[in-house]
This record gives C-alpha cells, structure tokens and sequence, in this order.
C-alpha cells in the first residue's frame, strides 16, 4: 500500500455522488498513476463525465474521498482545482476568442512592468517562447484567437494548460473535431507531456486512438466502478463486453449486413454539381434501398456533400435529379418536398431545440412541412410522438420531457424520429453515432440497415468510424479533397479498402 | 497584393476606428467647405465643449457593453438628471459646500451602478431590464426632489462652470478637460490592467473567462460601478453647462450614448471596442449638430435621422466585416488542413 | 386542492396574477368606488375598471407583438417611436383643417397609418433576419431616427385634427357601449389566440428563438419567420398609433408613444416570457399589461404626480425581474428545504 502512495497521483476512492433523486456514482474508484494516460471508457451515462466533473469542483460529490499528490483535496470549483494543478480541456475550447493569443494563455497573471501595468511586450515573446519550446507551434501570437482554427485553439488551451503548472490534464473529447494530422499531432504532444510526468485523462469515444496512446483504461457502468486494466491485456472485444455489461462476441459487433445491391431503383442522381470550395464536381446516384456510405477524412467534404442534398448548402452548378426529373433546390424545405430527411452532424447545435419537449421535437419537421397553416391537432401529436418513442425504444419518463434532459443516444433517436415522421425516401445520417454509448450505436446502424432493407428507403451513412461503414453500408463513396474519388461496392468494402482508397492506393473493381 | 492589403485592413482589429475617423474627416471637411468660419481650432475644440457630458457617459456606458452578456446601462440618463436636481437642490436648501454636493452625486452614481451591478451578477438579471427598472427610479428621484425646474445660483459653483483654460484665443471648459482625460484612463484601464482586459475577456466569453480564473462576477460589478460613476460625472458637467435641475434634463442621452459608441466601432455583443474610437463617435455626432445649427434653417430633427443612418451604416459594416472576417478564417484553416495533407 | 395550489404557483401566471389582484385589493381598500361601473347618459360604460383596460388597450397590442419578438430571442425598441409615425400619418392624411373636412378619406388614412407600421417592420425584420444584426441594434436605428421622421412629417408642428370621425378610434363609436380602443384590443387578442392555437406558427416561433441553427435544419424558415415577428410587431405599433393619435385627437411626434416599448417589453417580461427567447405566454402578456395601467391609475388615483410615477414603476418591476430570477427561485427552494428539514440535511445541490 506505501509503495502505491508514492507511485499514485491522484487517488479517488469509494465516490458517491447523487442527483435529485438518482444516485449518478455509486461507490467509485479511480487512480491515476504518475506519467501515464488513461482512458475513462463507459456508455452514455455511466459517469465518466459526472466523474470528471467531481474531480474539477463542477459537481461535489457526496461520500468518498479524493487524495492528489499525497493530501486529501475537496475540489470546490473548477478554479480551485485548477490552482491545484488540475486542468481540463474541452471539446469546445474554453479561451476568449475575441482576444490575442498572447492574452489567452496568460490572462489573469499577465507578466507586469513599471506601475504595475500589463507588459505586453514580454508576455507576447513569453507566449511564443512557450508554444515553440512546449509544442513545437510557430504562431504570430499578436492575432486573436478566432484567427485560428479549432485545432490550434486545442493547442493553445493545451499550452496555457502546460504553463500553469498542472500534473493532471483532462482532455474530453480533443479529437472529435481534428483531422487524423491533427490528431497525430495532438499525440505527440501528450506523449512529450508524458515523458514530462504529466499525467493525462484522456476521453474519446475512438476505441482506436485508446488503443494507440493510452496505457490504461478504467471502465465505468452505470454509474459503479467496473475495474480498471492495463491496454496491452484488454482486448477490444472484452473492453466493449465490460462497457456494455454482457459477452458480446464477435460477430454481433461485426454483424454482417446483406451486402447485395438492391434492384436498379435509382432515387437521387448528381451530375457534376459544385459548391465552390466545398464540394467539387460531384456525379453520383443512389438507390432506394441500400445504404450508402460517405468515407473520408473530416474535412474531406462529406458532410458539405449532405448539405448540398439537403439544401443547406446551395451548389453554384450541376443538376440533382430526383426519380429523373431534374429539381431546384434553394432551401431545406425544396428537398424535404422530395422527401430527403437529413440529421445533421452537430447534435446539440443543428439538431435538438432544447426547451422543446420530446413531442415538439418529434413533430416538428413535419410541421414544417405542412407549413404553419395545416396545424397537427394535439391528439395526433401525441399518438404520433408516442409512435416514435415506442419504435425507436426512446428512453422519455414521457413525451412532454424537454429534450434537453435526455442522454445524448436518446437525442439523436428523437432527431431520427422527427425526420422518419416525414417519411422521406431518402435519409441523409451525419455522424449519427458519434458520442453516443455502444449499445444506442449498434440500434442506430441496424435500424440504418432495416429502413433500407425493409422500407425500401435510401440512407446515407456518414462515419469517421471505419468499421461502423463497413457493417453497415452495401457502397461506399470515397470522398478526398471534396472529391469523390472512387465507390467501393458488396464485398469490395473492408477497412483495409476504404482507408487504402483515401490515401489513394485503392481504386476498387469498377468505379 | 492591393486587395489582400485591403483586406487584411479589413480583418484588423482597428478597422472600425479608421473608418470612424474618416468619417469625422469627412463630416468635418463638409462643414468647413459649406461654411466660411466652419474651419476653425474652436469649433473644434467647442465640440468637446458642448459634448463634454456625453463623452463621459459614453465612456462609462461602453464599459457595461464591451463587458458582454447583453451588457447595456440605459440608467446613465436619469442619473444625469438626478446629478443635476440633487447638486441643485442641495446647493438651494442647504449651505454645504459645493465640492461636498459633488462628491455626494458621485456616491450617488456609485450606487446606482451598484446595484446595477449587483442585480445583474447575483441575480443573472438582463442588464437591459434592471438598468430600465433604474433608469425608472432614477427619474422618478428626481421628480420627487422637485417637478419645476431648479436653478443652480451658487457663486463658487458657477465659478467652476465657467472656468476655462486659455491658450492663445482658444479655449476649452473645465467639462471638456475632465471629459478629455476620462478618455484617456479610460483607455489606459482597458489596455494596460487586469481589470480591463477582464472586461475584454467577459466580453469575449465569459464561462471561458471564469475557467481562467478570472472573477467575472466582481469584474462586472466593477463594470456597472463605473458606469455609474461617469454617468454621476457627466451630470455634474451637464450641470456647468445648465446650471439648473430638471426632470427633463439627460432625457434620451443613453440613446445617444449607445449610438455614440456604435459608431466609435464598440460591437453590442461585447468583448470588441476601442475607447478613443467613441470619443469620435461623440464628436462625429457633435459635427452634425454643428453642421445644422451653421446652416440655420434644417431643423433640429435632422440630426436624430442623420445619426440613425450613421448608426445604420456602421451596423451593416460591422455585419460584414465580421462575415469577411469568418470567411479569412475558414481560409486559414482549409489552408491548414491542405497543408497537413502535403 | 394542493395539487391545484402547486399547479397555479408554478404556472406561468402566478406572478402577474398576484401581482394584479394585490393591486386589486389595494384599490378596493384605498380608493373610493374603484369597482364602481356605470352607464352614462349616451350609453357608453364608465368606471375604474373600464378606465384600465381602455387606457391598457394600447399597450396590450403593443405587448402582442413584442411577445412574438422577445419569444424569437429579440427585441423591438423602435415600437414607441413607430407609434409617433402612425400616428403623424393618420393626422397628416386628414389634415389640420379647423372645418374638420378631412384631406383623405378616413379608411385610406387609416391603411396608410397600418401600412407604415408594417413597413417599418419590414425594416427591422430586413436588418435582423437579412442581415443577422443583433435585434436590439437593429431597432435601435429606427428607434433613433424615428421621432426624427415622425416630425418631419408633421414638420415639427402639433397636428390637431378636426374631423369627428377620427375621435371614434380612441373614445367610442355612437352606439356601442365600450370603447372602440377596447375592441381593437381584444380583436387583436383573438387574432393572436388564433395564431397560437390554430397554426404551427407558435411552435416555430419557439423553436427559432431556443435553437434558430437547429430549426433551420428541420426546414424551418428562420427568416420567414424572423422577418413575421417584426412585421407583426409593426403592424401593433401602427394599430396602436392610430389610437394614441386618437386619444389626443393630435400627432405629437415628441411623446406619442415615448416610452412605450419600455412599458411592453415589461408586459411582456411580467408575463413570464424570458427575454432570452423560447416560451412564450399570451395570457400573462396581456396581464402583465393590465397590471401596469393599474398600477399607473392606482397612482394616480392616490395622487402621485406622473413624473414621479416612475420611481413605483422601477420598484415593481425590479421586485418582480427579481421573483422571476432563477436565483430567486433557487433561494427559495433552499429556504424551503431548510425549514423542512429543520436545517439538518443538506441544501439542493443543483438547479
């Protein structure tokens, strides 16, 4: 036990932490070792996020105790564990875009000069130094933050991290907006911080990056401590059956869909349509009933490709053909006429109206649709929302929640549900698995495949998760550069062929 | 190479404060071309004059927006106008000297802007309804103290209203001097201490602000306090300037106080302006009042249209400078991303 | 019965309600005959009551339109300076002649006065929902401008105007016992239930104002409806212009309608809806607007001058931004725990 003291930066033992009326953490451990990383893994509501939350002062948890290098801490508020040396960053980077660079990692105890004022000169050539020697950026640190894009805000958080002297980082999410560069790069610098003994909490919903740069895991259920395990002796499959409570073998994961392409039905076709800078000469057509997968790096163009379906884009050339007849498309609501439904990527921006109930929700693209005039009665909202909420196994205590209290997976089946309302013919899905537990992830890929399968409808799958595509879609379009570059059709599609075609090596059997 | 100068000028951070000085330019030199005594140092200088109390109000009530969370003090007004009836009132019914009577309106001012402040930050009120609900009081004050108008007849009072400082045949008021200089600490506070860049940075965003460490709450509070402190001030220079209290007086000035620091280059989300640039936004909206009063015949009324088209113009400049400036973004970051991909 | 308790304390009415009936009560204590109605000679209803919602009408209508505004996440300030330019339209349409023939005909004056109301919502909603400018700014413009237009029109001068017909609008009509400004007021408010309750444009409104981003996903047209709410908020600001100018029989391009956005946006907020946006409540819009022109004839009625009117004005609206304030609530709720619990357990952690 001595030996583990000294070895153990951060200790929480026997954490228990209640809502109103729901216990959240029930008896939890955590350890964090001097110099490593670990990975919290759990679904959608098994605490990771409540965890870390008690351990930055956002939430106080109710029984347990919490010791950091060698004393007992009560992290009060984010600040105050801050100034004890832990530091979180966030998905949504936590910086004041409207100040320089410079400001934003020593706002609050600027570098000071005669009088007392702030010295600007120092503390701008203090920045450079810092994000040069630390991580190996070359910015002009003059600029405001909002010059730059997401990934390097990441950094600069990072930096301003690294300069207060923290030993615990927690980085919560980092990399769903990054590109795979980007990503590479965020590696690097936490591997550098590790040699440094920093030690790193790392969330991602990425079981590959986990396994790339992770040294141990600690998984979470339900809110109790399941266990926690060195990478190099958990498996995937083992990590997913812990997380997910049940053996789950290989082929469920893996399930293999009826790759056959379906009869000639042609639904949607484009020829040569163009969005500058967005989406470059883009001919392709979809079927009614198969799942098409769009594939490529973020920032390859996929989700633009979606838009421009959808008409939240609006191409400046070519035609989109629908059943063969050539349409115009000015807004969303040209395309929903055409029964296309598109979730969009950002749940929590493009998709949900918060204060809305889970019924208003549900009701609401096909009340746009109708136009305002041809107002649903209430009784048939309800039936239709209970409709919803029955077939697509949504967890509500009833249809007049407000959305915003659900977990994230229960969300996404509520933004589903509203466009399966209208009854489109073609479902447009963006990330729609994204943050969302393994067990609502695997529901939401079969009902992809079932709707296509049983309901003769088209969907369109977008995923950065190689495997997800591969279970699910009968093709694959390889998108690179805004470009589709080649379509990967039945048996053709592996993940070995879908990541060998964005970097160009593959160029599949026909195109 | 002309138009990418063009626009990263455009992008840069003091856009708005050269487009705001070329207007006065401009303002100025139509005058000075339509009328023969337009040209001179003191109409220039009488432009400090005449705007002294609005350029101190609008030093403070920048402060509550560039502090972001819909920061906004339509108080400022009606504190001016309690500032004057409380010196005016004081200085009839009571032999207290007037330097004392200032520094009770000040106090005034002071609270005021506290509990402003402390409404807002405690309570997470609107600052646009709780500066309303004072503003509300503050007038109300002021009838109750009197419903005529009172003159101020105190000698060493009207002493300071008339003090000038002479250079050669120009001149400038005590008002515009004070006015002048609250510019410059105003400036140097924003620029040179914690406290002003916190404004920035609660402006810019405040969660993000209070994860740095930073106490947005006292920042804030701070924030209001000034403001009602300059507004205090302003009505003790509106006071040199009408030597009286009236209910009416300051009627409207937040208005102008707001349009002032619009066109100064303040954006009402908070979080950008620069102070010097609504000291221009004043005196761009002191031109046109001198510009009609010049000419003789245009009514008064001109001006409230003129300063809404100005306000109008700088709105739309300020939309589309922000959307060139997310477009310049979104060029760097594809950049970025082709360049990771080489 | 306590579960009916609870239902009415959290319900969005609560507070305007029990604001008006403790006005109410306060009124049937200190002020003579204050629920006295009679019949007058010419048939037309008089009275305290009568006298509140006939001073209030305007400001209901007003308050309407500005419901629709703040449940979008805006704001409309330039209502009060709208108001002076409907009304100066109507008056310089009919003309000051002292004969009392009218320029125009009556109905061609009466649309043009609407017809400006709309236009200037056309602006406002061209400037928030064309060109994404911050609501407040952008009725600000219009708010600053539009004195100046409204005596441009009237060149400055007082129109009084002389023409009978025209004081219907703000007195009665011959014959009917309520005021005209009555009627519009509760047409109005027909208008509106209907629109609430017989189309989506309520639902659209809320979503706008909670997520616009996401609304515009779920194929509603943001900027359709941005740019209804500004019109409507116009056209109740031309409606209403019409009756302020009636009431005087005048256009005063300086104090028609001054202040009046402040007294709507208060109705609005007394009636529960956040000036953040989403939710909206009629109901409580239009007793909150009750609620201030009885607080304003309470004053009166126990003489307190108008000038000084404001300073109650400020202190219940304060009180009441305070009671709303989820702060407040969470105070509340805390004290309530404690004394349940006689102090022993431990306070809410959360809201």
């Amino acid at each position: 036990m001595a030996s583990e003291k000294d070895d153990y930066i951060l200790q929480m033992r026997h954490i228990d932490m209640f809502f109103p009326g729901v216990k959240a953490l029930k008896d939890v451990t955590f350890n964090l070792k001097k110099g490593e990383i670990i990975s919290l893994m759990g679904e959608n509501g098994a605490g990771k996020s409540t965890l870390v939350k008690v351990l930055t002062g956002v939430y106080h948890k109710t029984n347990g105790e919490i010791t950091f290098d060698g004393q007992k801490i009560e992290p009060t508020t984010p600040l105050a564990s801050q100034e004890m040396g832990i530091s979180t960053v966030y998905q949504e980077v936590n910086l004041c875009a409207n100040l320089s660079v410079a400001e934003n990692i020593y706002i609050g105890r600027e570098p000071r000069g005669a009088l007392g004022r702030i010295d600007w000169h120092t503390m701008q050539k203090n920045a450079s130094d810092l994000l040069f020697r630390e991580l190996g950026i070359d910015i002009d640190v003059t600029k405001e933050l909002n010059f730059y894009p997401v990934a390097m805000q990441q950094m600069i958080a990072i930096a301003r991290a690294i300069d207060t002297k923290c030993k615990v980082l927690i980085l919560d999410e980092p990399t769903s907006s990054l590109s795979d560069k980007e990503t590479e790069r965020l590696f690097k610098i936490m591997r550098n911080l590790k040699s440094q003994g920093i030690s790193i909490i790392f969330i991602s919903h990425f079981l590959e990056q986990i396994y790339t740069i992770c040294d141990r895991i600690t998984v979470l259920r339900d809110g109790t401590y399941v266990g926690e395990y060195e990478i190099k002796n958990l498996p995937r499959i083992e990590l997913v059956s812990k997380m997910m409570g049940k053996e789950v073998k290989e082929g469920e994961i893996e399930s293999n869909v009826d790759k056959s392409i379906p009869r000639d039905n042609i639904f949607l076709e484009t020829e040569h349509v163009t969005v500058p800078g967005k989406v470059k000469d883009l001919t392709m057509d979809i079927k009614s009933g198969e799942v098409v997968g769009f594939a490529g790096l973020l920032g390859s163009g996929r989700s633009e490709i979606a838009e421009t379906l959808f008409g939240t884009l609006l191409k400046t050339s070519g035609n989109i053909y629908i059943h063969g007849t050539s349409v115009s498309v000015k807004t969303p609501m040209d395309m929903m006429k055409n029964r296309i439904a598109f979730c969009p990527e950002d749940r929590k921006v493009q998709g949900i109206i918060g204060d809305l109930s889970v019924r208003e929700n549900i009701i609401l693209a096909m009340q746009a649709k109708n136009g305002m005039f041809k107002h649903m009665p209430r009784s048939r909202q309800n039936k239709l929302a209970d409709y919803y909420i029955d077939l697509l196994r949504i967890k509500v205590s009833d249809r007049e929640q407000l959305i915003k209290n659900l977990s994230g997976g229960n969300q996404q089946k509520v933004i589903i549900a509203r466009w399966l309302a209208t009854e489109p013919n073609l479902l447009i899905l963006d990330e729609p698995t994204r943050g969302i537990d393994v067990g609502t992830k695997s529901e939401i890929e079969a009902l992809a495949v079932s709707l296509a399968k049983e309901k003769g409808m088209a969907v369109i799958f977008i995923s950065g998760e190689m495997g997800e595509m591969v279970r699910t879609c009968s093709r694959v379009m390889v998108i690179r550069d805004h470009e589709k570059i080649t379509e990967l059709n039945g048996d053709e599609i592996s993940t070995a062929h879908i990541m060998q075609a964005i970097a160009g090596d593959y160029h599949g059997k026909s195109c | 190479m002309h138009s990418k100068f063009f626009s990263n000028l455009v992008a840069s951070q003091n856009f708005p404060f050269y487009v705001t000085g070329a207007l006065f330019l401009i303002l100025f030199g139509i005058g000075s071309v339509m009328f023969d005594s337009f040209f001179s140092l003191q109409v220039f200088l009488n432009l400090f004059i005449d705007n002294a109390p609005l350029i101190i109000v609008t030093v403070g009530i920048t402060f509550t927006i560039l502090s972001g969370f819909g920061g906004i003090d339509l108080s400022v007004g009606a504190v001016v106008s309690l500032s004057c009836m409380t010196l005016a009132v004081l200085m009839r019914d009571t032999s207290i000297s007037p330097y004392v009577c200032m520094a009770i309106v000040l106090l005034i001012g002071i609270v005021v802007g506290l509990v402003n402040g402390l409404l807002i930050t405690y309570f997470r009120l609107q600052p646009f309804i709780v500066t309303l609900g004072t503003m509300f009081l503050c007038r109300g004050f002021t009838a109750i103290l009197s419903r005529d108008s009172v003159p101020i007849s105190n000698d060493a009072y009207s002493e300071l209203a008339f003090y000038s400082f002479e250079f050669g045949e120009y001149f400038l008021s005590l008002g515009s001097v004070i006015a002048l200089s609250m510019v410059v600490i105003a400036t140097l506070i924003l620029r040179y201490t914690s406290f002003g860049r916190g404004v920035y940075a609660i402006g810019g965003n405040e969660q993000s602000a209070r994860l740095m460490g930073l106490k947005t709450d006292s920042i804030r509070v701070r924030v209001y306090i000034i403001s009602g402190f300059c507004a205090a001030l302003g009505g003790i220079c509106y006071s040199w300037i009408m030597l009286s209290g009236y209910t009416l007086h300051g009627l409207g000035m937040e208005m102008d106080a707001i349009a002032s620091s619009v066109i100064g280059g303040t954006q009402l989300m908070g979080g950008v302006g620069f102070m010097p640039g609504t000291l221009l936004g004043v005196m761009i909206q002191g031109t046109i009042l001198t510009i009609i009063s010049f000419q003789g015949t245009l009514s008064a009324w001109w001006t409230k249209i003129v300063v809404g088209l100005l306000l109008c113009l700088f709105i739309v400049m300020q939309a589309l400078v922000n959307s060139h400036k997310n477009k310049l973004m979104n060029q760097i970051a594809e950049g970025s991303v082709k360049a990771d991909k080489k | 019965m306590e579960n009916l308790v609870k239902k009415f304390t959290s319900s969005s009415l609560a507070l305007p309600l029990v604001a008006l009936v403790i006005l109410l009560l306060f009124n049937a204590f200190f002020v003579n005959d204050f629920f006295k109605i009679e019949v007058m000679d010419n048939g037309n209803l008089y009275g305290r009551p009568i006298d509140i919602l006939y001073r209030a009408s305007s400001l209901i209508i007003l308050a309407l339109g500005m419901t629709f505004v703040i449940a979008t996440g805006g704001i409309d300030i330039s209502v009060g300076a709208v108001v002076a330019i409907s009304s100066a339209t109507c008056c310089v349409m009919l003309g000051g002649d002292i004969s009392g023939v009218p320029h125009h005909p009556f109905f061609i004056a009466i649309i043009a006065s609407l017809c400006v109301g709309v236009l200037a919502g056309i602006w406002n909603g061209t400037l928030v929902a064309k060109f994404k400018i911050q609501a407040m700014v952008a009725t600000l413009i219009l708010m600053t401008a539009g004195r100046g237009i409204a005596q441009l029109m009237t060149d400055g001068q007082i129109i009084t105007v002389y023409y009978k017909p025209f004081a219907y609008i703000g007195g009665n009509i011959p014959g009917i016992a309520l005021p005209t400004a009555m009627i519009i007021a509760l047409l109005m408010i027909c208008l509106v239930l209907f629109l609430d309750k017989k189309t989506s444009i309520g639902l659209m409104i809320q979503s706008v104002g909670i997520n616009a981003n996401a609304a515009r996903y779920a194929g509603i047209k943001v900027t359709a409806v941005l740019f209804a709410v500004y019109i409507f908020s116009g056209f109740c600001a031309g409606t209403a212009g019409l009756i302020e100018g009636s009431l005087i029989r005048a256009a005063d391009a300086n104090n028609a309608g001054l202040n009046m956005e402040m007294d709507a946006i208060l109705a609005v907020t007394l009636g529960g809806t956040l000036m953040v946006g989403g939710r909206y409540y009629i109901g409580g819009t239009i007793i909150g607007a009750i609620t201030i022109q009885t607080l304003t004839t309470t004053m009166y009625a126990i003489g307190v001058s108008s000038d000084r009117l404001p300073a109650v004005k400020a202190v219940v609206i304060l009180m009441i931004i305070v009671f709303q304030s989820e702060k407040f609530k969470e105070m509340y709720r805390n004290y309530k725990l404690k004394h349940q619990n006689n102090g022993g357990s431990k306070e809410a952690s959360n809201a």
